[in-house]
């Protein structure tokens, strides 16, 4: 239960978002986080800062700015040669000197890889509560922070407080959140902070950065439109299906988990829980049954499509468009439907 | 080589149930395993311990019946389990949760040596935080290597060690000094069965049962719930969306079915169009 807040936490202030930037590069979910924190900070009447680290350059001053046009009113910068490959030991470092000295009330991560291995060592310096991967995220009556997660696998939620501590820490997954928009007549101030690193003194060094084939890659997570497959497609042929119509639109396609292990599709591909959160403007779902575990990672979608042979699979309870058919049938006639219907005179070079 | 893997008991998510009236969670009668997760850890340990030699101990913090699990995996082939179980740990959030474990693998140092590494999974199926392999590093100043998809080296005279890791649009190739933590990545190697003989040893063999004394810990105010600074204020169903699915009906033919379908889906979202007309011709 909530005691009297104790003294030494009462100067902290503030709700900030750690702006996961790395080789130039913003990870999407910081702005998603900063979209959130915003209505935080409104609420708590406090401002929203943004904190970016990273190597002197482009990248980093581009990062700043973004977050202003995303909704900060400041911006903590470290600047350092060291911070430009992450690294847990300066960036672990950095960061808790960094709320040492300034003090937020809310820090925020994304549950990436690189959100969770940081978060994880800066709340256990700073022996505070972190809770992970939240789904929604709000302030009470007496402006606690109320972080709510899944758990189980999605069936429940729990609603989690760090009443007596400071700051309240939490990280999201990415999309599970929308993007605000875009504000470029934004700006902030930007508070410089030069924490004490040597990379003399850090022993873990970058040997070698070996950056993921452009092939291989799947923009599932933010892809506007998402075709999907599931075990009622029956075969890995039939899946194909599934694939021609991704193809036809111009969307990512994905599946459901026993896809994963059948070895239909890689895991980079599987939607849900354990896979992917995506929040397309469409979603098309052939043969899945909908169960929470793929819900979870599907229903901040727009649109979604489900075709299912049984018409009380719980896919229907969440879609917004149903039909109850053949999705072996029905892929391929959909695929031409499309065609037509978007682009008619490029039927004929699609269809080579 | 001395090499410490901390594994969780937790219950099989496959089989749990959520009761559908009163919305709690069915634990009675669902199966325990090992944190599948915590399998590919303790694999790599196994393979580490021999090609250098060493032995690998293997660590819990839970209730009495965690001691199954840690019998498996002495039949899997870990040399020693010790079950840390005491009721001051009950309700542990990860920062209490890394307290006790961190005292506890200070007091086994204190007793068997110094350890070169310790191992983690990535996460739980359970709690899904994978926050207490980042928090043990912290506590224990163990340099620490998450996300590891490859062990390339490590060299117990040199007491150096490079691993792959998994990173955001690529893979970083890290090196540092033992002592660290590794985490690995799921499906990053294949766990070994296990011989007769191990199974026949685990099946007798003693698991070193430690209370909260016995482990040293000295400060109970740090363990358990009263440890915890996160609460648990509630738990809930997520509210269901009222508004079942539009249904289409289906055409005589799969062509007429598909047209229909693309009229729900435009009447429903007008701006859709434009942007998929976009999208399909390539830009
Ligand atoms: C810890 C844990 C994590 C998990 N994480 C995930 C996750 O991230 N993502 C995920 O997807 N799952 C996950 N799962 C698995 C999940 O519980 C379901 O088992 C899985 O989603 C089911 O996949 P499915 O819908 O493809 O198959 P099924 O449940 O077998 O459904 C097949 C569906 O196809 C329909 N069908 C059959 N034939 C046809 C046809 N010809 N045309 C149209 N429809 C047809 C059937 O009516 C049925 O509804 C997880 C499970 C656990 C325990
Ligand atoms: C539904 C639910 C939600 C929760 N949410 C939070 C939260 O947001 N924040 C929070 O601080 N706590 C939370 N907890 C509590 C947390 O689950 C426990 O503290 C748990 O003991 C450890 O966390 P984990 O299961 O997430 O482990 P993870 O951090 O996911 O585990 C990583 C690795 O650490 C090792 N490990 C984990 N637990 C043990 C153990 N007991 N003994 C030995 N090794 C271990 C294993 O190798 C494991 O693979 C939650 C618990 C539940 C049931």
């Amino acid at each position: 239960a909530k005691k009297e807040l104790p003294e030494h936490f009462r100067g902290y202030k503030h709700v900030w978002v750690f702006v996961e930037l790395e080789r130039g590069v913003v990870h999407p979910v910081s702005w998603e986080l900063l979209g959130a924190g915003r209505k935080l900070a409104d609420q708590l009447k406090v401002d929203l800062a943004a904190v970016v680290l990273g190597a002197p350059g482009e990248g980093t001053r581009n990062a700043i700015q973004e977050a202003f046009y995303h909704g900060a009113d400041l911006a903590y910068l470290v600047e350092d040669p060291i911070l430009s490959d992450y690294r847990n030991e300066p960036f672990s470092k950095a960061v808790t000197q960094l709320v040492n000295t300034h003090k937020p009330e809310i820090l925020l991560l994304g549950a990436t890889t690189l959100g969770r291995d940081l978060a994880g060592s800066v709340a256990t310096t700073l022996l505070t509560g972190l809770t992970a991967d939240c789904t929604e995220l709000a302030v009470d009556g007496d402006g606690s922070l109320a972080a709510t997660r899944p758990t189980f696998g999605g069936s429940l939620l729990c609603t989690i407080y760090t009443l007596n501590y400071r700051p309240q820490m939490a990280t999201v997954r990415p999309r599970q959140l929308p993007t605000p928009a875009r504000d470029a007549t934004r700006t902030g101030r930007v508070v410089e902070f030069k924490p004490d690193l040597d990379e003399d003194k850090i022993i873990t060094k970058l040997l070698k950065f070996i950056p993921d084939r452009e092939s291989a890659k799947s923009n599932l997570a933010f892809a506007d439109v998402v075709v999907a497959g599931g075990l009622g497609l029956q075969s890995a042929e039939n899946y194909q299906l599934v694939r021609n119509l991704a193809s036809v639109l111009g969307a990512e396609f994905g599946g459901s988990r026993p896809l994963v292990q059948k070895g239909w599709i890689t895991s980079d591909r599987q939607i849900g829980q354990t896979g992917k959160t995506i929040r397309p403007k469409l979603y098309i779902a052939a043969g899945i049954s909908g169960a929470i575990q793929h819900r979870v990672g599907v229903e901040g979608a727009d649109c979604i499509v489900a075709i299912n042979t049984d018409k009380n699979a719980p896919i229907f309870d969440f879609a917004h468009v149903g039909i109850v058919t053949d999705a072996i049938r029905l892929l391929p006639a959909l695929t031409e439907a499309f065609r037509q219907r978007l682009s008619p005179e490029n039927a004929d070079r699609l269809a080579g | 080589m001395k090499i410490l893997v901390c594994i969780k008991q937790v219950p099989d998510s496959a089989q749990i149930r959520v009761h559908p009236v009163t919305n709690t969670i069915m634990r009675q009668g669902v199966p325990t395993i090992i944190n599948p997760y915590d399998l590919f850890s303790l694999e790599e340990a196994l393979k580490l311990r021999d090609k250098f030699g060493g032995e690998v101990t293997v660590l819990t913090m839970g209730p009495p019946m965690a001691e199954n699990a840690l019998r498996k995996t002495l039949a899997i082939g870990a040399d020693r389990a010790i079950l840390l179980t005491d009721r001051f740990f009950a309700g542990a959030d990860t920062l209490a949760t890394t307290y006790a474990l961190a005292q506890a693998i200070r007091k086994i140092q204190k007793t068997w040596g110094d350890l070169d590494l310790v191992f983690t999974g990535k996460q739980t199926i359970d709690g899904d935080t994978a926050q207490v392999g980042p928090g043990v590093a912290k506590r224990l100043d163990l340099l620490q290597l998450t996300y590891v998809s490859k062990i390339v080296e490590a060299d117990a005279e040199k007491r150096e060690v490079v691993i792959e890791r998994r990173a955001e649009g690529g893979t970083q190739v890290l090196k540092t000094k033992m002592p660290c933590l590794i985490a690995m990545l799921e499906g990053t190697n294949e766990v070994r069965r296990g011989s007769i003989s191990d199974s026949l040893r685990a099946a007798r063999a003693e698991i070193i049962t430690w209370s909260a004394k016995d482990a040293e810990i000295e400060d109970l105010t740090k363990c358990g719930l009263k440890g915890s600074p996160t609460i648990v204020k509630k738990v809930f169903a997520p509210t269901p969306r009222t508004e079942r699915a539009a249904f289409v009906e289906p055409g005589k033919t799969a062509g007429e079915s598909a047209d229909a379908i693309l009229e729900a889906i435009f009447k429903r979202h007008p701006a859709l169009k434009e942007d998929m007309t976009k999208l399909a011709s390539g830009f």
